[in-house]
């Protein structure tokens, strides 16, 4: 096959015409026109002293890296130079320029000094020749009735069979990454969170709980059950989680108490009154959306602002969702009081929190 | 040692020398023995002196290349120090801030890394900003191959290699950023296990398979490591072999110009000149990735703090290749299904399953649908100006407006705070945005693209401006122009004009459509959107007609000549010999 023969799906009539209209003459390469470097020996003794003055460089840039290496020691300084590190800048500097003084060095050597001659060099189109064909096809298929992979089905598609099957094990055999998220599964993980009855609403950060006379109106306290936080000494009773075990409750277990003037609340349904204590809501601090911890808190308009995706939600009714692209409320975890007066849970959350995912049963 | 020296020395007999090698040339020697072994001369003769055509937008793809080197050197002085692990420890290096606080083992080995190791903050801040370059660079150089058409055929495969090589490259870059564990990449990580539980009727199982349980457990930052290390940079190894290796057999790309044809290449030979300018390319980028790494803060995981479920910081970023998903997510609204006691969100399906999908699946699909529109079978190796082909600039004018607008909305909350608006208000008007400014960037800019045909059509036909105005006897001025140089005027014209597709060529004898003509319809009506309004190059009659117009007015101009037109001689006060026209 010709490479003409390639080209133009048209019919050669119509590309002859259309090669007839062609404006104007290709009038070929330009001449070369020769640089400073081509005919000035001056220009070119100085170009190849420029050329070796970059690899000079480079090589006074490398020995100060490994002076740096050794003179700068990072544990002090990490604050020093902008925040960067004096050993960070200095190693940073003489790699950079130990490196860029090569290449622009050598690109010097290639524009300057090197040949610069346009060359010519024909193409190929990309398919093969019609013999190229004929023959390989030929090949294939000898090779094909040799097998007799044509003739003999039972073997062929027994064989198609047994390594497809194998594909089963290769699935199969990674079933271990993870559990199975069965219904009985989902239940006691997505669908469980570690509040329980009489759990108490400790501070995030210090751990301590929270009685209600502590928070005051407009206030915001992002909490934990206690368990999540730990203190010094530990309280009788209560289970300390760590490592995995504590960062998968705190994903499902963060929550913020808040206390507004009762009469701004709607209580309703998914919020009842008895829910909450003296004013004192309490949230998943969990996005609906896609799992972000919501912390932004606009006191005067009781909504609650999550910095991922701005999915906003008004606690003071029921958290209910008014802007942004989180479709369902924050689910809300009934509380009361001990005895010694501190918040606690009433239960665990009565829908899951979080996310949504395929068979959560949002209706 | 020349090749036939090489190419000679066949082992046809194990007496004596080897015929090529002189004494006391170890080089020769050195090739001698391989060349015997390998037989390096047959394959390299071929290629010393393969010609590369030069201009400065081949680099970018080259930018790409050299900054995944960067990123594998880098990398593996990282894996020398990195510890894959969830594991709970408490950190006692150098850090003062952190010093005494739980954390995970990969969070405080990257402590480690950037206050311990010598040269490893610069180490981890060159393999952050390289891999920033590396996904910058393969999208420009996708913009480059886009708008002049250097996808057409023989290269559709490539392209298809090429968006592949940036979906990797964006996956890689994503698990690598999850590494650390800090709170920052954990907080990602978190909307991806949420993107996954949106999956309809799999996301669960999905999810808990990934995390090897709930979220975040203690198996992702090891299954990511191995991902990130191993299996991504594997795939992304293959596929650059094949990307380069197809570059090589159908040779570059080349613009239109004297003596450039579509059937060779022009330009510098390998060696020296373009293993000079691709060598010392690579050290410019290199060094470039070094300055950047020692000047330019990047990722301080030590001010985000270890990764806590229950803990975010405001105005939390992913890095900006994720910008796009990240500004879909935020203008979504939030739309849920509830049915039979299953959930389906639209409001996180859509925007973070679906569309990068749908995206994906026209970015590689593009060069076939062209190809299907144009009915083009020609094999293309000269490349087209962007104004020549104005309906896909325009296509591409339009997706990059929608990638900006989703850009800036994946920072909407930055952009409320720094220009003092209403977050909410710039969340409305993205989602009504993202519709309508890519139609106005559409048509816009295929417009200008045609206009811009227009002025090179002028300047083949009636020359460039030359800045000199010319006053007639009349009192008329005109503006001189003067024709081109025939090698620019060469090389407007060197472009094949568009034929557009017409669907009544597939009509039988009696105008009765075939099967098919439904199809045959919407691709002659897209073809006739598509090129209707180009301008086409003119014929070569067209040419002969403007410059017999053109020789006219320089007949007339040089009939003026030797009367300078200072204006004084037509005041009515000098006579002037020869001015027959003023007399009229």
């Amino acid at each position: 096959m010709s490479h003409d023969d390639n080209l133009p799906e048209v019919p050669a009539d119509e590309r002859a015409a259309m090669a007839a209209e062609e404006p104007l003459p290709n009038p070929g390469i330009e001449p070369h026109t020769p640089r400073p470097t081509d005919v000035d020996k001056k220009a070119e003794k100085r170009a190849e002293r420029q050329v070796a003055t970059f690899f000079g460089l480079s090589m006074i840039c490398t020995i100060l890296f490994v002076v740096a290496y050794f003179a700068l020691d990072i544990k002090d300084d990490p604050d020093t130079i902008g925040g960067l590190g004096a050993s960070n800048v200095a190693l940073g500097l003489s790699l950079g320029f130990a490196l860029l003084l090569i290449g622009i060095g050598v690109i010097q050597w290639a524009r300057k000094l090197m040949a610069d001659v346009e060359i010519v060099e024909y193409r190929h189109p990309a398919t093969s020749s019609q013999e190229d064909r004929e023959a390989t096809l030929a090949a294939l298929s000898q090779g094909l009735e040799e097998s007799g992979i044509g003739r003999r089905p039972l073997v062929r598609n027994t064989l198609l069979g047994s390594v497809a099957l194998l594909g089963i094990p290769a699935v199969v055999a990674l079933a271990d990454l993870g559990p199975v998220a069965t219904k009985s599964v989902r239940k006691r993980t997505l669908e469980t969170t570690f509040w329980r009855s009489g759990t108490r609403v400790v501070n995030d950060v210090t751990g301590l709980p929270i009685k209600a006379d502590d928070l005051e109106i407009g206030q915001l306290v992002n909490g934990e059950p206690e368990g999540l936080v730990h203190v010094p000494e530990h309280r009788e009773g209560v289970t300390y989680l760590e490592g995995a075990a504590l960062q998968i409750e705190k994903t499902k277990s963060a929550v913020i108490a808040v206390r507004m003037q009762p009469d701004e609340i709607t209580f309703s349904r998914r919020s009842p009154e008895n829910w909450s204590v003296a004013g004192i809501l309490v949230y998943s601090k969990i996005c609906t959306h896609v799992g972000c911890p919501i912390s932004l808190w606009e006191q005067q308009t009781h909504h609650l602002l999550c910095p991922c995706h701005q999915s906003t939600f008004d606690l003071a009714d029921g958290g209910r969702v008014v802007f942004g692209p989180a479709a369902r409320p924050l689910p809300q975890l009934p509380i009361t009081v001990d005895d010694e007066g501190y918040l606690v849970a009433q239960s665990d959350f009565n829908e899951p929190v979080g996310p949504s995912y395929w068979e959560r049963d949002s209706e | 040692m020349s090749s036939e020296n090489l190419t000679s020395s066949v082992a046809d007999t194990n007496a004596g020398e080897p015929a090529a090698a002189k004494k006391g040339n170890p080089a020769g020697k050195v090739a001698n023995w391989a060349d015997e072994r390998l037989g390096l001369a047959t394959l390299a003769k071929k290629n010393l002196r393969k010609v590369f055509p030069d201009h400065w937008s081949f680099m970018l793809g080259e930018i790409a290349l050299w900054s995944f080197v960067v990123l594998l050197l880098t990398g593996v002085f990282l894996s020398l120090w990195f510890k894959p692990s969830m594991a709970e420890v408490e950190y006692m290096g150098s850090y003062d801030q952190l010093r005494g606080v739980p954390m995970s083992e990969a969070y405080a080995s990257t402590l480690d890394i950037s206050f311990d190791v010598r040269g490893g903050l610069l180490m981890r801040q060159m393999h952050h900003w390289s891999a920033m370059l590396f996904i910058a660079a393969m999208l420009v150089h996708m913009m480059r191959v886009f708008l002049t058409g250097a996808f057409r055929k023989p290269r559709e495969l490539n392209w298809v290699i090429g968006g592949l090589l940036i979906l990797l490259g964006i996956l890689e870059g994503f698990a690598g950023y999850s590494l650390p564990d800090d709170l920052l990449s954990g907080t990602g990580l978190r909307i991806a296990d949420g993107l996954v539980k949106a999956t309809p009727v799999l996301g669960t199982y999905m999810s808990f398979f990934m995390f090897g349980g709930e979220f975040p457990g203690d198996d992702i930052i090891p299954r990511l490591y191995i991902v990130h290390v191993l299996l991504i940079p594997g795939l992304l190894l293959a596929l650059i072999g094949a990307h380069m290796l197809l570059l090589v057999f159908h040779k570059h790309t080349q613009w239109p110009g004297p003596g450039r044809t579509e059937k060779n290449v022009v330009g510098y030979p390998m060696l020296p000149v373009y293993a000079a300018k691709a060598g010392g390319f690579f050290f410019i980028v290199f060094g470039v990735t070094a300055l950047m790494g020692g000047l330019l803060s990047i990722n301080p995981v030590w001010k985000y703090g270890p990764y806590d479920p229950s803990k975010v910081t405001a105005g939390s970023q992913p890095d900006w290749y994720m910008g796009i998903a990240e500004g879909l997510l935020r203008i979504m609204p939030g739309i849920e299904t509830h049915l039979w006691g299953h959930t389906l969100s639209w409001n996180v399906f859509i925007p973070g399953q679906l569309m990068p999908i749908v995206l994906l699946m026209i970015v590689l699909s593009w060069p076939f649908l062209e190809a299907w529109v144009t009915g083009d079978k020609r094999e293309h190796h000269l490349l087209q100006r962007p104004r020549n082909a104005p309906t896909r600039t325009a296509f591409l004018a339009a997706m990059m407006s929608i990638y900006g607008l989703l850009w800036a909305a994946g920072g909407n909350d930055i952009l409320a705070v720094i220009f003092h608006l209403n977050l909410n208000h710039i969340t409305y008007f993205m989602r009504v945005a993202v519709f309508v400014v890519p139609v106005l960037v559409f048509i816009l800019t295929r417009r200008w693209c045609i206009s811009l045909q227009r002025s090179d059509e002028a300047r083949l036909l009636h020359g460039y401006e030359t800045g000199i105005i010319m006053r007639s006897p009349e009192g008329g001025y005109t503006e001189r122009h003067l024709p081109v140089s025939e090698a620019s005027a060469y090389t407007l014209t060197a472009r094949q004009r568009d034929q557009v597709y017409d669907a009544g060529a597939d009509a039988d004898a009696n105008g009765v459509s075939r099967d098919g003509s439904r199809i045959a319809r919407i691709r002659a009506r897209l073809s006739r959107g598509m090129f209707e309004n180009n301008v086409q190059k003119p014929t070569a009659a067209e040419i002969e007609d403007a410059h017999h117009h053109a020789d006219e007015v320089h007949e007339l101009e040089h009939a003026m000549e030797g009367h300078s037109a200072d204006g004084h001689q037509f005041d009515g006060r000098h006579p002037v010999d020869g001015e027959e026209l003023r007399n009229h």
